[in-house]
Formats: C-alpha cells, structure tokens, sequence
C-alpha cells in the first residue's frame, strides 16, 4: 500500500516537474533579483523588510496559484484523458490514488517553496550583506506558507474530485480568498443575532482559516512567533487538510466515471 | 470455472439537470466467458460495449447485478492484479517516457524490483517499441500509443485481459500485429476479452462472440454456430454482359463489371442457376460458395425487434 | 464491496475527527490570537501603499477595515480600557481605501478625538483624519461640522470651530445649526446652549449607531446639568424667603415655585439631598454628567453603547 501511494506520489511530482512548472522559479528569480537591486536605492533603511515581505508575498502567491491550478487537473485531467482508468484497473485503491496525488503535489510545492526560498535569503545577503539572527523567523513564516499550501492543495483536489476543472478553480479561489478574511468572518459571528449567528459560526468554522498562518508582516519586523502559534497552527492545518482529503476519498470512491 | 462470469448486470444513469430522466446504458447482462478463449462483444456504437468493460473494471458501479472475474467479485482488490486494461483510444502522461509508464503501471500491479526491468524490456520488444523506448510518450503516433496500451495491460502477465476497441486507429499492418498478438495471448493460455464494431476481425479472432444492441445482448455463441444458422450462398462468375432471364428471380445481388458477371445465388437454387446459365451458352468461369459473413448475423439479430435465446455454448 | 466499505468507514470516522479537532484547535488560536487579531495594521507603514496594492478593490477592503475598526473600538470600551492605540491606525487606512467613506471619519471626530475611556485621546490625529475627509470630500457638510466638533469639544478652540462651522454651513444641504453656531461662536462659546446644538446635529447628521447613542447620552447629561442649575436656584431662593432648606420638592410646590415634581430624562423624579443640594437617583444611567452626582460618587466607566452589548456578548 505504501508503496502504491508513493509510486503515485513520485509520478505526480515528476508530471508537474516535466510539465515546467518550476520555470516559475525563473519569473520569481527575475522578481527578486530586480527587487533586491531596485530596493537598495528607493527605500534606505527599510531594505530587508521590502525583500521579506516581497519575497514571502510571493512564495504564497505564486504557490497558491500553481496549487489551485495543478490542484484542479490532478483528478479531472486523469479523466478527461482517460489515464485513471488504466490505473484503476490495477489493484489501486481509489482513496491510495488520492492520498497520492496529493503527497506529489505537496512534494512539488515543497521543493518549490525551498528552492525560492534560497532565492530570498540570497535577496536578503545581498542588500545587508550579513544575516541575523532574528532572521530565522523567516523559516517559521516560510514553514507556515507550506502549511497553507497543504490546506489549498487538499481543496483543490477535493473540488476537482467531483467538479469540472473550471469550477474547480471557481470554487478553491473562492475558498482561499474567504479563508483569508476567516478572522472577519469569526467577528461578524460574534455579532450576529439569532439564526445567522449560527450560521456565520459555522461558516467561520469549516472555512479554512488562513488568516492565522499569515505571519509574513510580523516576520518582515523581525518579530518573534511563539511556540504556542506555531504548535497550534500546525495541528489545525494537518488536522484540516486530513479533513478535505476524507470528503475527498468519500465523494471519490463512489464517483461513476463515465 | 469460467473466466468471466456476468450475472443480471445492469446500469441505469440519471441524466438531466435534476437528475431525474434515467437512461439505461445496459440492460440486465446474463454472460460467461470461459478460461483460455478469445470473446468478442460486438455491437454498434452506442450499444453498451464500454459500459460492460467499465463496469467490470469497477470504474462505474453496477445498478444491480453482479459479476465475477477468476472466482473474485469485482472490485476485489487482489483479483485485478490478475487482469489487464486497455482502454478505447488511450491517452497516457505525455511527459514519461515509455519506459518509465512501463514501470509505473507495473509497480502499481505489484510486480517486484527484480522482475520489472525484464518484464518491461521483453514486453516493449513483443509489441515492436524497444527502439522507442526512451522517446516521450507525447512525440508517439496513435498507432505507438495503441501498441503502449498492449504493453501496458500486459506487463505484469496478468490471464484474463480486457481490450476496448483495440484496433482502433490502426493501419491494416497494426491491425494484423495486434490479431497476431492476441492469439499470442490465446496460445499461452490467457482469457481475451475484447469489444468491437468490426466485424470482420471478430470473425477471424473470436472463438465465441456475444452482439450487444442498444444495452440488450442479442445473441451469444460461437461464430461458426451463428454463421452456419443463416443460409449459404453461392457466388457464380460468368464471361458475359447480361444476366439469363431465367436467372434473373433466383439471384439476389448482380454485378456488372467489363465483361463478366457476377451473381449470388442461394445454395438451393445452385443448381438451377447453373443450368439457367448452361442454357444460354455462358462460359461459367467460376463457382464459390460463400462464407456467410457475421455481418449477416449481425443486421439479422438486429432488425429482430425480440431477444434472441443464446445459441448454445 | 466489503473492502469498499470498510474504507468508507474508515474515511467516515476519521472526517468526523479531524472536524473536531480542528474546529478545537482553531477555538485555540483564536485565543492566542485574540490580542494580535488586530496588530498587523500596525505594520501597515504607509496606508496609501496598501490602497495601491488592493488592486481596485478598495472599496471592500475599506468595508473589511471599518469593521474591524468598530469592533476593535466596541471590544476595548466595553473593557474600559484607557488605550486606544489602533484606532487611529485602523480609520487611517479605512479612509486611505475608500476616502468616501464619511461614517469613518464622523467615527473619528467621535470617538478618537475624546479623552479615555469614553474615546482615544487624539484630538489632533482626529483633526489630521477630519481635513483628509474634507479635502477628498468638499460637497459634504458632515465633515466640516465633526472638524468644528473636535475644536470645540477637545481643544476648547472656539474661533477654529466656528471657522469649520462657517465652511460648512455655505455647503448646500448643510443643517442650519452650522450657521448658527459660527454667528454665536464669539458670544455664547461654553455655554449649555451651543453644546446642546452640537449634540442634536451630532445625532442628526449621522446613523451610525455608536455615535446616535453617544449623542443621546450627551444630550441627556446636559439636560440634568440644566435641570439641576435651575433645581438650586430655586431651591436657595426658597431659602432666602424661608430661613431654612426645604424638605422635599413637595414644599416647593406649595410655595407656588414649581408646577409639578420634577424628573429626570429617564422619567425618574429628582432628589432634594441635604444643603439644597439636588441630585438624580441613579447617576450610574447619566454618563457624562458634571451636576446632580451624590457627593462622594465615582463615575464607573461608561458602557452605554450598541458596541459595548455586543462586546459583552461575544467577549472574554
């Protein structure tokens, strides 16, 4: 079974890796490197905190975005293109597909994640020339960002595990814009009345809260993150992609694929 | 114990904006395949073919009846290690190359480090792609994705193997390669099961052959049985540029072609024509009896409007 | 499809977990996070950098912001709290996306510019929000009005008020108070009478409810402050004719100096407390009186408004 899993897993990843997703990295190299140079004469004194956060904005954007699109067409293009049903045939089980393409596609985005993250502590040396200490809080933004890809990346696959890849994307976008604003969502609940404060609660509690991992302002002032934010936002984030990939599996096993 | 054993299987889909109108794609499916033949599931597009692979594929799920593939229920788990697939006009991973699908589908079928290497080199060279082999799978034509299909439903040795339209897209060379194949198959004790709209290949293949028409299964039986069930003809030539009035009735199709004449004429009425002919002085130049073709068969059982009762086994 | 089965099962269970356990663990962060919830915008270095960034979609990230902003006031009142410190942040950049919103900037003059804890203490951070809104907005005569508003209220600067009220009054549709209190500006600064028509074109000019409820209270204060003034006096010219304090307002009614028992705005009758002095029953209902408060009494900080329920409601 294992084996199965990570057999599909490196199959995924070498797709997406063939497919020249990681020339991403080139327009994000380009970004950086015009960044770094660009910053050192606009904006004395605030170099490393426009490098920072540039660069952790970007990671996320750029991840969010290839999550969501190769997300989408992990399920429906192996149908479109009739590739699942040779694998299916095999002793494959439907939920060992699933677990798979997503640890292929979470793998790709990890690489990604560190290979650009290299690009911006190369940014960061350039325009200080020295890195601190407080530097390492950058790790935890970047660690948090990856857990946020996990979270999209399981939504996507959900959505994509019964929907057309265009709705597919519909509904992840829309699902990573309303978790980005969960906080608001949870405040608007608290002062709702009656039966639309039942509602926003829930709503505020199946929305996928991102607004919790989202660290890259206070990382970019050198601010600390306390052990408690990091053990608790990593337990949420595990627990509830688990979560989407089960409904997943769930809608999946009994799909007709016609 | 039969390779194949289909019980009362059916598929109903709900089509429609509430899903509400049901369209049956396969009526209740009686049929038993047994082990080492080749079985041909004819019928017209839109017959129900796919949807009986897809369902013994576990691909769809039955509305109701059963089926049961070596003695395991379908969507058994360990049992399709023992089947292969080949999908209608198959598409694989444009960026692998074939090796590298080779070994994916085999991992995924369970077949162990040490074998695969092996297994794969003796498949690709059995369905002519060893030269192609480290080529990506997007640069192939259809006829090399045909024969990667073959290779992979075939990588693992698997004894019971299911193709869907296998010749599809084939050149008349490719077609032959894959009928050679398939007796291949036959000959080292693998059950085929294979679905098709050409006839003629399934005459020349199938040991048993079941037609399928809008979801309903029209007859089952060996091809030399249902042929034999139609009467013969005869194809007479003759040297001329007309037909013999006599002849005329007992014919039922005629071709002019330069100066000689060709006519069918019911085994029966053999004689008559012959002596029709003789009359008028014709030099015969020759007597053929003809095969009756499955297609007979086919537009037959077709244009009967009841079941057929399946013609022995 | 018993192996089938079991993995539906199996997903089953595990999805109903992992649902609680992360509706628990975001319950958690929400706690951790209750304090930080609102920092980021601290963070925010130049406001008109973030109305560049939102991409034309400024007009909601305003709407986002100026909830945020009223909660963020709303949690800290209801907590009496003397520190504001985000407030003026969180309107900046309200107003810097969408400097059209007017309600942000009456919130400002409102409550930014008035001293903790009724407000946050920033009078000129309020006058700096109160010209942008006037420069981003000439034709709207609420903003001119809430500029005289701080002058008048927190910086006692009667001629800069009635400048701010004179501009405004010229705007077409502007409420006819505005005139009126730039002409009596010179004269009648300070008096009962000028806060009183403050507060009625406060009330009258916006619907946000933090602010109408803030008016009421204020309007009410005043009309105690007045009650009472008027109370004394006649209660010492009673003396004067008599020799001794009365007893209750009853006397006073026979003597032919009031025509009823008085009462407060709440409807509850006043109180003749020993040494003429007068008094409201229940000062704890009249936040911001300055007469008629027992001697000895302590105002507790003031929870009067929509923002304080429902702080109470949601809070900690």
């Amino acid at each position: 079974m294992r084996t199965r899993i990570a057999c599909i897993a490196s199959n995924t990843f070498r797709e997406a890796v063939r497919d020249r997703v990681l020339y991403n990295l080139i327009a994000f190299a380009l970004l950086m490197s015009g960044a770094a140079v660009l910053v050192g004469q606009i904006s004395i004194g605030i170099e490393r905190l426009v490098v920072v956060n540039l660069g952790l904005s970007a990671i996320s954007l750029f991840g969010i975005v290839i999550a969501i699109f190769i997300g989408i067409g992990l399920v429906s293009k192996e149908i479109e293109k009739r590739t699942l049903y040779t694998v299916l045939s095999r002793p494959v089980g439907r939920w060992e597909f699933i677990v798979g393409k997503f640890f292929g596609l979470a793998g790709t985005l990890v690489v990604n994640t560190g290979l650009m993250a290299i690009g911006v502590f190369a940014a960061l040396l350039y325009v200080s020339r020295a890195l601190e200490p407080a530097e390492v809080w950058i790790l935890v933004g970047l660690y948090f960002i990856i857990l946020q890809f996990l979270m999209i990346t399981a939504i996507a696959l959900f959505f994509s595990s019964f929907s057309s890849p265009l709705l597919s994307a519909v509904f992840a976008f829309s699902s990573f814009v309303i978790g980005s604003f969960a906080e608001d969502l949870h405040g608007f609940a608290d002062t709702a009345q009656g039966a639309s404060r039942w509602l926003a609660t829930a709503a505020a509690y199946l929305v996928p809260n991102f607004s919790s991992l989202n660290v890259i302002t206070s990382v970019a002032h050198q601010q600390p993150v306390t052990r408690q934010l990091i053990v608790s936002n990593s337990l949420y984030a595990l627990v509830y992609t688990g979560m989407v990939l089960c409904g997943a599996v769930l809608i999946f096993e009994r799909r007709n694929l016609k | 114990m039969a390779a194949i054993e289909i019980v009362g299987l059916e598929k109903t889909y709900h089509v429609g904006f509430w899903r509400k109108r049901p369209k049956c794609a396969l009526r209740p499916l009686d049929l038993n395949v047994e082990a080492g033949e080749i079985f041909g599931l004819l019928g017209p597009n839109g017959a129900g073919k796919t949807t009986t692979l897809k369902l013994l594929m576990g691909l769809v799920f039955p509305t109701a009846g059963s089926a049961r593939i070596l003695g395991v229920e379908i969507n058994h788990p360990g049992m399709k290690a023992q089947i292969g697939f080949l999908p209608e006009q198959p598409y694989f991973y444009d960026h692998l190359t074939a090796c590298e699908l080779l070994d994916y589908y085999a991992l995924l079928s369970g077949v162990g480090a040490k074998e695969r290497r092996r297994k794969i080199d003796e498949v690709l060279a059995r369905v002519g792609l060893r030269d192609a082999s480290g080529l990506q799978l997007r640069k192939f034509s259809k006829g090399m994705l045909q024969r990667v299909g073959i290779a992979q439903a075939i990588v693992h040795d698997p004894r019971v193997l299911f193709f869907d339209e296998p010749m599809s897209g084939l050149d008349p060379i490719g077609r032959r390669e894959v009928r050679d194949l398939m007796e291949e198959l036959k000959q080292q004790g693998k059950t085929v099961f294979f679905s098709t709209h050409i006839l003629s290949d399934a005459e020349t293949l199938c040991d048993r052959v079941a037609i399928l028409h809008l979801g309903e299964l029209r007859g089952v039986g060996a091809v030399a049985d249902l042929t034999s069930s139609v009467e013969g003809k005869v194809e007479i030539i003759w040297h001329g540029s007309s037909i013999p009035a006599s002849l005329k009735p007992l014919t039922s199709e005629c071709h002019l072609t330069g100066d000689t004449v060709r006519a069918i004429v019911r085994e029966a009425n053999q004689d008559a024509a012959i002596d029709a002919l003789r009359e008028q002085g014709v030099r015969i130049l020759s007597l053929t009896p003809v095969r009756t073709s499955l297609e007979e068969y086919f537009v037959r059982k077709l244009k009967l409007s009841e079941t057929a009762a399946g013609v022995g086994l | 499809m018993k192996a089938s089965g079991r993995i539906t099962l199996t997903a089953w269970v595990l999805l109903v977990l992992c649902l609680l356990t992360s509706t628990l663990a975001l319950h958690n962060l929400n706690q951790i996070r209750s304090r930080a919830r609102f920092d980021d915008v601290l963070y925010v270095a130049s406001p008109k950098i973030l109305q560049r960034l939102s991409l034309g979609y400024g007009g909601v990230l305003a709407d986002v912001y100026w909830t945020r902003a009223v909660q963020y006031f709303g949690t800290k009142h209801y907590r009496a709290s003397r520190q504001y410190e985000l407030l003026g942040p969180l309107l900046e950049i309200t107003t810097a996306l969408d400097p059209h919103l007017t309600v942000a900037y009456e919130f400002g003059a409102n409550f930014l510019a008035s001293a903790p804890p009724a407000g946050a203490g920033m009078p000129e951070r309020a006058i700096r929000l109160a010209e942008y809104g006037i420069r981003n907005n000439p034709g709207e005569w609420k903003l001119y009005y809430n500029l005289g508003f701080i002058y008048y209220m927190e910086l006692k600067d009667f001629s800069r008020a009635a400048d701010a009220f004179m501009r405004g009054s010229q705007v077409p549709g502007a409420h006819p108070f505005l005139k009126t209190m730039a002409a009596q500006m010179a004269e009648h600064a300070g008096e009962l009478g000028m806060a009183r028509m403050l507060w009625i074109t406060n009330y009258q000019s916006t619907v946000d409810r933090d602010i109408r409820a803030n008016a009421v209270s204020h309007l009410r204060a005043l009309q105690v402050d007045e009650d009472v003034i008027n109370l004394e006096k006649l209660v010492s010219t009673y003396r004067e004719r008599t020799g001794h304090w009365p007893a209750s307002f009853t006397e006073l009614a026979s003597a032919g100096m009031l025509r009823a028992l008085p009462i407060d705005p709440l409807g509850e009758p006043y109180k003749l407390a020993p040494e003429g002095r007068v008094e409201v029953r229940e000062p704890d209902k009249f936040p911001f009186i300055e007469k008629g408060m027992p001697s000895g009494y302590t105002p507790p900080p003031p929870k009067f408004l929509p923002s304080d329920r429902d702080a109470a409601q949601s809070c900690c």
